[in-house]
């Protein structure tokens, strides 16, 4: 292999973020940086020649699929998509054997995503593979806080000392938790917005700022950063109705106008436009960076991949 | 049957707070001599307890054993098998199989299996629901006729307050004991773990430790109200055991139990998913193990059962959230609750009671006590020995217990049901 080995990222999964040290995620950011030029130059690496990268989806998601397949695509590596969701699994064959029948054609990475938390660690735990988490149940999407976070440096030229704001449902947002845990990590201040009945319980003890008043919460933020709404919480489970959370909470430019001037606002996506954004907002060039985020996460994701197959090829696999 | 004689052991009944040395003698299955003083008759069959410790065996009151309907998890005889080898003499069945225990048929057969098995006392709750459903009362009286001891729908709380208040009051015709899982389910929907900063570290939907002291002090109106007789299966909280304490300090029929697992274990073992910790109720955080251990220390806790729940690998190598609950616990039993002496916590002989007496008063069994004419169904064991728990030497089918590799002090030596010796150690 080829890979310029990036020995300050030494492990062989992607989990989470929480317990990454600073340099670590400095490092795969570093990496992701260098990536954005390859990803608009639609250019063709070799880093990752000879190996395979399997998208193993439990749940449906079309643009964090495709942006890691992109991603393997990019650095010349062969990439299998199994759509999961309705394939085998519903006939009830357990995460584990789907993931040894898989492992039996010797993927090198395994990219998953999985309504429960902690699916991908177990998977780590039983293969031999790297283990990519795209997402699981509520816990964490380290991919996504990390392009996050590479999308606020770029912008803003570093991390540390903002106070960015994370709006919505933080209850069940694995964005929220990975966010929480890397923007603390690189020094930011973080501050949680939405209802109580959307936070998780103990959050106090994240080191978080809560606020359920969203002006108060947005008052002096560099960033806004808003988490998509599952509308089926909506309807009286968690709040009483779309219409009085977006009332509330929904992020409009009189919202937008309590956080600081030249605030950014970001969003994972896809955005339910007119209940937790305006599309004035969203569609803001000067400060909306929802599109950026979506092209930062195919240099992202290569940086990912890289790390964890140098970590595979350091141990000779 | 000949005169078997126990010679130079230690004598442990917290029914009589005896602790001393002597013998025991056994004639015809039951106990024939007690005391400092027993000496062996001519002809007797002489075991030399070598100093260790003789006691009533254990009644372990909540064992899911898993017959009919999962016998590959395990079976009454293997149960039994796990039982005797961790020194338990008596164990009662949770009614909650498939088809769950609510016919007096099914009594039968459970009590035909265990007779069958020939080790521990296999005595069976019932379901006090029809096929634990929570809507219709199951037959108390034909039940208890055929041999159920006690009521309960197991591993589900009973959640109507109505259908409480009903079984509360008919079972009193029957004396009978019912034995709630006290969790309000709706708070406890969906949950995978304790609620806390654990749970919302993790990502997993979280079960309030209030659940149980709501769904308990929702009861004790009911009990207070009925006069009914009522046990809190498997204790875990703080608040909860504080109900009881308060209920039984306004003098309510009201007894509970807790398992090992909830004063040696609490939530972080769950590290990183461990699915072997996924328990209902779940593991608590540490405050809640210290208030179980003082619960036990102040006798608020009556009695410690192992909440025996095996599982095979593929019910428990899933993703935590889709993993079933529960853990093995027969054979760590008498260890892990020796651990509260050896810690300091209780005395020896009031661990002993939680194990022995106290079940078998509460359960109406002429077992537990080491007595004239009681049953011989004793355990020899060394209080101190030092080992490890290795889990391809657990008798269950099932091995899913999170102390394997543990270091562990004291274990049965021998365990003697109604005056046979049905389990020796081997060196």
């Amino acid at each position: 292999m080829t890979a310029s080995a990036p020995s300050r990222f030494p492990h062989r999964h992607i989990l989470g973020i929480e317990g990454m040290s600073p340099v670590e995620i400095g490092t795969l950011l570093d990496l992701a940086e260098g990536y954005i030029d390859v990803s608009t130059r639609k250019e063709k690496l070799g880093t990752l020649h000879g190996r395979t990268v399997m998208n193993l989806f439990f749940e449906d998601s079309t643009r964090t699929r495709t942006s890691f397949e992109l991603a393997a695509l990019r650095l010349g590596a062969d990439v299998i998509n199994m759509a999961v969701a309705n394939s085998s699994v519903k006939k009830g064959e357990t995460l584990i054997d789907t993931a040894l029948t898989l492992h039996a054609m010797h993927p090198d990475v395994l990219i998953i995503r999985h309504p429960n938390s902690g699916a991908p660690h177990l998977l780590a735990q039983k293969l031999g593979c790297s283990v990519i988490n795209a997402g699981d149940g509520s816990h964490e999407h380290p991919t996504q806080a990390l392009l996050d976070a590479l999308t606020i440096r770029r912008r803003k030229g570093t991390i540390a000392g903002l106070t960015v704001a994370i709006c919505g449902d933080v209850a069940h947002s694995r964005v929220a938790r990975s966010n929480i845990h890397l923007l603390q990590t690189m020094g930011a201040r973080v501050r949680v917005v939405g209802p109580p009945t959307l936070m998780p319980p103990a959050i106090d003890r994240f080191g978080v700022e809560v606020f359920h008043d969203m002006k108060k919460g947005l008052t002096g933020c560099d960033i806004v950063m808003m988490l998509r709404l599952q509308l089926e919480r909506m309807d009286g489970a968690f709040v009483p109705s779309l219409r009085e959370y977006s009332h509330f909470y929904g992020l409009d430019h009189e919202m937008l106008a309590a956080a600081k001037p030249d605030a950014l606002v970001m969003h994972p996506g896809p955005l339910n436009r007119g209940i937790e954004i305006s599309t004035e907002v969203a569609d803001e060039i000067d400060r909306s960076l929802i599109l950026q985020q979506v092209e930062y996460g195919v240099a992202t994701r290569m940086a990912c991949l890289e790390a964890v197959v140098a970590t595979l090829a350091e141990a000779g696999k | 049957m000949s005169v078997t004689a126990f010679l130079n052991a230690r004598l442990l009944d917290p029914a009589t707070n005896l602790d001393t040395k002597g013998g025991l003698l056994i004639d015809g299955g039951v106990i024939a001599e007690i005391g400092p003083n027993v000496k062996a008759p001519a002809g007797a069959e002489i075991v030399d307890c070598g100093g260790a410790c003789l006691a009533p065996g254990l009644i372990d009151m909540r064992v899911h054993a898993r017959e009919p309907g999962e016998e590959y998890k395990e079976t009454i005889a293997t149960a039994a098998g796990a039982a005797v080898a961790g020194g338990v003499t008596t164990m009662v069945c949770l009614p909650n199989t498939m088809p769950a225990i609510d016919n007096p048929a099914l009594v039968g057969f459970v009590l035909q299996r265990g007779r069958e098995a020939g080790l521990a006392h296999v005595q069976t709750y019932a379901a006090l629901t029809q096929n634990t459903d929570g809507h219709k009362l199951a037959e108390i009286g034909l039940l208890q006729e055929a041999g159920a001891i006690a009521f309960t729908d197991g591993t589900k709380a009973i959640d109507d307050p109505v259908l409480m208040r009903r079984a509360l009051t008919y079972a009193k015709t029957f004396n009978a004991l019912i034995v709630q899982h006290p969790e309000e389910p709706r708070m406890a929907k969906g949950g995978e773990a304790h609620a806390g900063e654990l749970s919302a570290r993790l990502g997993l939907s979280g079960i309030p430790g209030i659940a149980e002291a709501m769904m308990l002090e929702r009861d004790m109106r009911l009990v207070e109200m009925t006069g009914g007789r009522y046990h809190a299966g498997h204790v875990s909280t703080g608040e909860g055991i504080e109900v009881i304490r308060r209920a039984k300090a306004r003098g309510l029929r009201v007894t509970a139990d807790t398992a090992p697992q909830y004063f040696a274990l609490n939530e972080n073992e769950i590290g990183e998913y461990r699915t072997f910790v996924r328990l209902s109720p779940p593991l608590r955080p540490e405050s809640d193990r210290l208030a179980v251990v003082q619960g036990l220390a102040d006798g608020t806790i009556d009695v410690i059962a192992s909440d025996h729940a095996p599982h095979d690998q593929e019910s428990k190598r899933l993703p935590f959230g889709q993993a079933e609950p529960g853990i093995i616990g027969l054979e760590t039993l008498l260890p892990l609750s020796l651990a509260l002496h050896h810690n300091g916590k209780l005395a020896l002989l009031d661990v002993l009671r939680r194990l022995t007496i106290a079940p078998a008063e509460l359960l109406g069994l002429p077992a537990g006590r080491l007595a004239k004419g009681a049953p011989a169904d004793l355990v020899l064991f060394d209080l101190d020995k030092p080992w490890r728990v290795e889990e391809i030497k657990f008798r269950s089918t099932s091995k899913n217990s999170p102390f394997d590799n543990r270091p562990m002090q004291g274990h049965a030596l021998r365990t003697i049901v109604a005056g046979r010796t049905v389990f020796t150690r081997k060196a």
